[in-house]
């Protein structure tokens, strides 16, 4: 079992607690003058994404959490599972719908994505921050509105749906930033 | 070009400096005025401070006398040193050194740091506070800066509905519990260990939030080096100062008695044993200074890398310090 020592603490690092693995956010060294010293520690739940705050006894030791952040390749979804591989390897591996998240809305086979593995399991996925889709369905716009203002809703091929300006049209290639779904420009043709 | 793992700069700016060294040049006004002497002692001795939260930062002397090398610690305070003078009769001094604590660096923390450590013969705990609060009222800048004084009790009385003589260990886990202190019901601690728990996340932040704050009369249990209060045997005579939820100062009516010292190095080497630490090698130098006679007198040491920090506004100890430990 690999172990942390408080004074190893660093945002980034992996921690097993209560049985759930948990990010560094932020690490704060606390020591009255006369008194024992702790940390106060941020960090994340890389299964429930929640933050939370807990407090160390300084020189502590804490189990550490087996997780890595890889970059695997999107193959196909069956339903159940959505399959990555490892370019270097060709491991693949299989993602739930709860690791998967919001990445489901954007990406498309053979997009990389961010995958955090723990224990060899994928427990979140995260969307390239920009993504290029197709437009499967929009009302027509008005002929010559270039102002972009207003908007209307466009469905892409993965099924995500979002506000596009007026003068976009079924059939056309957009680049969209997944972090906050928003229409970022015409995808400019290859 | 070479690379370079460290950045080379300071991290503390040219106006910094300038505000480092105007600080340095009134205090050493204030004292002039008030003819107490400024004294310089060693930073390197044989002996260190016995208390349990205080680890060493160590060195070695190899020269003449000493082919084997002698063991010598860098000092956490000039306390004991410049008690040695008292007791010989130096009347009030000063210091302004640097200190060395290992195991802390944080944003309020770096194991070398600097501090004005000061002796007033004949001065009760009330006095040597009044004339603390007027230094750093002089130092930053602020005449006017309200001082309010909380005794420890009754502060864990107001914030936490606790009160500090009567509650164990368990209950002071409760309280952290019920403010939702995460991680406090895994934690274990001893009673103080638990106060100085509470202390540093529940109470201190809100501590001189508009003024310079005395917390007085610590728990006996805390006493460190002061004297036992006489009329309350269950505090003793050692205050902290706080000013925006930052600790600035300590201080003590000090301990005369060698024999109570020495059962208190005594007490805190075996806290030490029983907890993993290293022994510290008692001061018997100290000891016989104090059964020759330490005058009556209270000290204090004010953190002067924090009070600039709080004079400046900043919130890192790295941006008042020219090089802190991430730079060196």
């Amino acid at each position: 079992m690999a172990t942390y020592n408080t004074n190893e603490f660093r945002g980034g690092l992996k921690l097993l607690l209560d049985g759930d693995p948990c990010t560094i956010l932020e690490n704060e060294f606390v020591k009255p003058g006369k008194g024992q010293a702790f940390n106060r520690v941020k960090l994340r739940n890389l299964k429930t994404g929640r933050v939370l705050e807990k407090t160390f006894r300084s020189g502590e030791t804490v189990e550490a959490a087996d997780v890595m952040d890889r970059t695997l390749s999107y193959l196909y979804a069956d339903g159940e599972f959505w399959h990555f591989m490892d370019n270097e390897s060709y491991e693949q591996y299989q993602a739930d719908a709860n690791a998967m998240g919001e990445a489901t809305k954007w990406i498309k086979e053979q997009d990389d994505c961010m995958v955090t593995l723990w224990n060899g399991t994928p427990i979140a996925v995260e969307a390239p921050n920009f993504v290029i889709l197709e437009i499967t369905e929009t009302d027509p716009g008005l002929k010559g509105d270039t102002s972009g203002g207003g908007g209307k809703p466009a469905t892409l091929e993965t099924g995500a749906v979002v506000r596009v300006p007026l003068f976009i049209q079924t059939g056309e290639k957009i680049k969209v930033d997944t972090r906050s779904g928003e229409y970022v420009s015409r995808a400019k043709d290859d | 070009m070479r690379r370079h793992a460290l950045d080379w700069r300071p991290g503390a700016g040219i106006g910094v400096l300038r505000a480092r060294a105007e600080m340095l040049g009134r205090l050493r006004g204030f004292f002039a005025e008030r003819r107490v002497l400024e004294v310089e002692t060693p930073l390197l001795s044989s002996c260190f401070g016995t208390e349990p939260s205080i680890e060493p930062l160590q060195s070695e002397f190899v020269g003449p006398g000493y082919a084997s090398g002698r063991r010598l610690y860098l000092q956490s305070s000039p306390e004991f040193f410049m008690k040695r003078l008292l007791a010989d009769g130096s009347g009030p001094i000063y210091q302004v050194c640097k200190a060395f604590r290992n195991g802390e660096a944080g944003r309020l923390h770096n194991p070398e740091f600097s501090i004005l450590e000061w002796y007033r013969p004949d001065f009760a705990a009330d006095q040597l506070m009044q004339e603390l609060a007027e230094l750093v009222q002089l130092l930053l800048g602020q005449d006017d800066l309200p001082v309010e004084f909380r005794p420890y009790a009754q502060l864990f009385e107001e914030v936490l509905g606790l009160d500090v003589f009567s509650a164990q260990a368990e209950q002071l886990r409760a309280c952290a519990c019920e403010r939702n202190l995460l991680g406090a019901e895994q934690l274990q601690l001893d009673r103080d260990g638990w106060l100085n728990l509470l202390m540093s996340t529940l109470i201190e932040a809100e501590l001189g939030r508009d003024g310079l704050c005395f917390v007085t009369d610590y728990p006996a249990s805390q006493a460190s080096l002061a004297r036992i209060n006489a009329y309350d045997t269950r505090t003793a005579k050692r205050f902290e100062l706080y000013y925006r939820g930052v600790e600035l100062a300590n201080g003590f009516e000090e301990l005369v008695d060698a024999t109570e010292q020495a059962e208190r190095f005594e007490h805190e080497n075996c806290t030490r044993r029983g907890r993993g630490q290293q022994p510290m090698p008692v001061d018997e130098a100290l000891l016989g200074a104090l059964e020759a006679g330490l005058p009556a007198c209270s000290g204090v040491a004010l953190g002067l890398d924090r009070l600039l920090m709080c004079a400046l506004e900043l919130d890192d100890i790295d941006q008042v310090l020219a090089f802190s430990l991430a730079r060196i």
